[in-house]
């Protein structure tokens, strides 16, 4: 009763000419914790990212973040707000360099970015603090490659070093791990765990291992609504998820 | 950033001896169709907005401009101000409608814009209707400079198109122009991160279209002509061909492409070849976009990169 939640949906519903990807779900994200979104293939789960950012309209219900409604304001607003979504397809700016990419993000809160009259000289002030987010999750060096060039890992722990520099209070990331080897893996769920200190994350991931050991809470998505949800034990050991996702991967589960 | 400065100083150098070696008036048609082509490549280049209507500003500046200077005795600086503006109102006006929508879509808007002001101008009664205005007087600048000389002329086309080229130039690499190439870059991405998109592309466009009805009002003085053609679809067409040919999202290569397709243009309508310009214009357009994508100004870079890093 008294869980202190930062995001809440109320009875959300997508439909798209007749088909409802998101059918009726609430979700409740506690503060400071790390909640997982799985489910199989086309279940929705984008989907509801699109719908907590506003990349797509909801057909009905709530979306409240710290306790406001926030279901009629825009894409560019609620990111302002301090929800921060990263992208399935890796989000960079493949020709600027590594460094911009983070410093465009960080330039917004200057209130320069209308000035175009001005010398983007101004912007190196914010160098110092790019390269220090640039460091957290590892290409300090890399400040000047231009991003294109970049293998994929990089790339993924850029886009985190972007969302990051806006500090947002809510972090969604949309399958961060995937497409990535072995070892990627394991450095950008150690870069997750890292940076939810002072945060709460929402993710999306197919990746169980990652999940297990990370999540805090998991909710499963099928068809659209939420079969079940708990911690990675409840969840796991749920027959209906084993028969919906887990029964196909019984071997990552061991 | 060293090598632009130098590109920068050979574009002033070349632009001041310009008038002894060749024709002024054929000078003075390359800068005007330059300092269009570089407004518009503000927009496809640097935004990843393909305009549709840029000749609606360019016809703009110069009716205004050539309204104003002619009828009502106006001086050529508040002219050309004038027609500036006038400009930047109509981008104001057709990019708030058109940055809603994106891709093909907004390249229509704009066409459908630009095809209304047309007929605003075909219909107007001060315009001239198919005739056009003509016998302009270009008439004294600041009261002191006879701009009836030609080399007085001159310089002040090339003071206005190194005005234009500084401001585009700022403009690029600003903390707005680090914004528009996020967006062209990731869109999606750009409003993640907070940026109200459409504002920028507003803003942006707004600053293309005074910049394209700078050119037009200029061009205007310089020819004492302010014509239908400006404001024609073709001229829309003619602007991409230019920047495409000469390298978009480049800073040189829009005052390339239109120093090449003015001199084909020159040279074939003198000859008997005058009737098939169309067809090679197009023709030249259809190479550009299959061989050499970059344009001239890009695949130059391209090469220089190669042999020379
Ligand atoms: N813009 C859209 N228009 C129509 N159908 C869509 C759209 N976006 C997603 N869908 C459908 O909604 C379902 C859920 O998709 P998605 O949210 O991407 O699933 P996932 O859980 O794999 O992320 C899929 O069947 C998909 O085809
Ligand atoms: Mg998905």
């Amino acid at each position: 009763m008294c869980a202190d939640y930062v995001l809440q949906t109320k009875n959300l519903v997508k439909e798209f000419k007749g088909f409802t990807a998101v059918d009726d779900v609430n979700l409740n994200v506690e503060r400071g914790s790390i909640h997982a979104l799985i489910g199989p293939n086309g279940a929705g789960k984008t989907t509801v990212f699109n719908l907590l950012t506003k990349f797509l309209i909801p057909t009905s219900g709530q979306i409240l973040f710290n306790g406001n409604d926030i279901t009629s304001m825009k894409s560019a607003e609620i990111a302002r707000k301090g929800v921060v979504r990263s992208f399935q397809i890796s989000a960079v700016f493949p020709h600027l360099t590594v460094l911009e990419n983070v410093r465009v993000a960080l330039q917004r809160k200057e209130g320069n970015s209308f000035h175009f009259w001005k010398s983007d000289k101004v912007l190196n002030r914010l160098n110092d603090r790019a390269i220090e987010l640039l460091d957290s999750v590892g290409l300090a060096s890399h400040a000047d490659s231009l991003t294109v060039d970049q293998p994929y890992g990089r790339k993924r722990a850029l886009e985190i070093a972007t969302t990051l520099a806006l500090d947002p209070e809510l972090m969604l990331l949309d399958e961060p791990t995937q497409g990535m080897g072995h070892e990627d893996v394991e450095s950008v769920s150690d870069l997750i765990k890292k940076v939810s200190k002072d945060r709460t994350i929402l993710m999306v991931e197919h990746n169980l291992h990652v999940v297990s050991k990370l999540a805090d809470k998991i909710s499963v998505l099928q068809r659209g609504s939420i079969l079940t949800e708990g911690d990675y034990e409840t969840v796991s050991s749920d027959s209906r998820v084993k028969e919906a996702y887990l029964g196909v991967s019984e071997e990552e589960t061991a | 950033m060293l090598n632009i400065s130098k590109s920068t100083l050979i574009l002033v150098v070349l632009g001041l001896i310009a008038p002894y070696v060749l024709y002024p008036v054929f000078v003075m048609k390359i800068l005007c169709f330059g300092l269009f082509a570089m407004a518009f490549n503000l927009l496809l280049g640097y935004v990843g907005l393909l305009s549709f209507g840029h000749a609606a500003f360019l016809g703009t500046g110069g009716y205004v401009t050539g309204y104003l200077v002619m009828e009502t005795g106006l001086s050529p600086e508040l002219g050309i101000l004038f027609g500036t503006i006038a400009a930047g109102l109509l981008g104001a006006v057709f990019g708030k409608l058109a940055v809603k929508r994106e891709g093909i879509y907004f390249a229509m808007v704009t066409l459908a814009l630009a095809q209304l002001a047309f007929f605003f101008f075909l219909q107007a009664p001060f315009t001239g209707g198919e005739d056009g205005m003509q016998g302009i007087p270009r008439g004294t600048l600041f009261g002191f400079i006879d701009l009836n000389d030609s080399l007085n002329m001159y310089y002040t086309v090339l003071a206005v198109f190194l005005f234009g080229f500084w401001l585009i130039k700022r403009t690029i690499h600003s903390p707005f122009g680090q914004v528009l190439k996020a967006i062209r870059e990731n869109e999606p991405r750009a409003l993640s991160l907070g940026y109200n998109v459409n504002d920028y592309k507003w803003v942006a466009f707004i600053i293309s279209a005074s910049l394209a009805g700078l050119a037009g009002s200029t061009k205007t003085l310089v020819f004492q002509l302010a014509s239908l053609t400006d404001a024609h679809w073709h001229m829309s067409g003619e602007v991409v061909l230019m920047t495409l040919l000469g390298g978009m999202g480049t800073l040189f290569g829009p005052l390339v492409g239109a120093a090449s397709v003015v001199t084909i243009q020159n040279y074939l309508s003198g000859g008997e070849l005058g009737n098939y310009i169309h067809i090679i214009m197009g023709v030249i357009f259809v190479v550009c976009v299959l061989a050499f994508r970059s344009g001239i100004v890009g695949e130059f870079q391209k090469f220089m990169k190669k042999n020379f890093n």
